[in-house]
């Protein structure tokens, strides 16, 4: 890297995870920007990995993003999955009537 | 210097299109931000000289990921007025939360050094003469085979976990009972009639004669519908 240097990546990085935690608490009752908000947190996670590994000359941060992007990916598919389950039975994707296990 | 230029253009798109992912009203729209957010994130990671995850990421994010995404909200039959009721009521606390988060982060990351003998502790060197996709392939089946497979084992568990939960038995589907098949004797289906010579086949009713009554078929599902006939 040139005049970019590791600080810039990780701000931007710092940036995109404070978005997705903030995007999970605006979106109390649509699941599925949740889920869209967890991806961009598992994003800011990546970038962050592949930043150091460039700084260090180190391929371990590009195997472990990697990683990140395969249960990322199992994450997404499974909860894409409970999401339609879930429509299935209730007919709303609302968060805030998941309460059924209260007791 | 371009890559400066080119790095600032990048990153600002993806903050950009991460909080219209976070603030959209439609989801749909933020399905299609989050596609334009992860194209620019392949764009840092090519600018950090990590090619093929970039190119990963647009495969497996933009190609399957997102396009999941766009399926299930198109496909899922919702109410999107609704959905945006309770947006004021947490905006707050989250505006709060997420300022206390980057302070902290920016805070922790103004002030990092690298320690000195950072270069000492690395795990698998970038070695020179060689691209990237190359160098990641002779380290990750060989150094890391073990966490690969475990990778595929997780992928694996999520497909069949996917198929599991959301599988449906349908009423109006036919389906092969493979025990009821091979329980079937030849008694229960077939009947040999001997036909007397010259007679035909009137005096026995015909072929067209009510069949015996059939063996109670076996149901797989225990619940139901015993009982009814």
């Amino acid at each position: 890297m040139t005049a970019v240097t590791l600080n810039h990546y990780l701000i931007v990085s710092a940036i995109l995870l404070t978005i997705g935690v903030f995007g999970i608490f605006l979106n109390r009752k649509n699941v599925i920007v949740i889920l869209m908000a967890i991806e961009l947190i598992l994003l800011a996670v990546n970038l962050n990995l592949v930043a150091f590994s460039a700084v260090l000359n180190d391929l371990a941060g590009q195997i472990m993003a990697m990683l990140v992007l395969t249960v990322a990916a199992a994450e997404a598919a499974i909860g894409l999955a409970i999401v339609v389950v879930y429509f299935r039975n209730r007919g709303s994707i609302q968060v805030e009537d998941v309460n059924l296990m209260k007791g | 210097m371009i890559v400066d230029f080119f790095f600032y253009l990048f990153a600002a798109v993806l903050l950009v299109t991460a909080t219209l992912v976070v603030s959209a009203r439609n989801p749909v729209h933020s399905v299609l931000f989050l596609i334009l957010a992860f194209f620019n994130a392949a764009a840092l990671f090519l600018i950090a000289g990590a090619e093929f995850l970039a190119m990963t990421l647009v495969i497996v994010y933009v190609g399957a990921v997102a396009v999941l995404f766009l399926f299930v909200v198109m496909m899922l039959d919702i109410d999107f007025e609704q959905l945006r009721g309770g947006l004021q009521r947490y905006t707050g606390i989250g505006a709060a939360v997420g300022a206390a988060l980057i302070v902290e982060l920016i805070a922790v990351f103004g002030g990092w050094t690298l320690a000195p003998n950072a270069e000492k502790l690395r795990l698998s060197p970038t070695p020179a003469n060689m691209n990237n996709t190359e160098a990641l392939g002779r380290v990750l089946y060989t150094d890391y085979i073990f966490l690969f497979q475990a990778a595929g084992l997780v992928l694996l568990v999520a497909m069949i976990g996917a198929i599991v939960l959301t599988l449906r038995e349908r009423k109006t589907s036919k389906h092969q009972s493979i025990r009821v098949q091979t329980q079937r004797t030849v008694a229960e289906t077939l009947e040999i009639v001997t036909v007397p010579l010259g007679v035909g086949t009137n005096e026995s009713g015909g072929f067209l004669r009510p069949k015996a009554p059939e063996p109670e078929p076996v149901h797989e599902d225990a619940g139901g519908h015993h009982g009814h006939h």
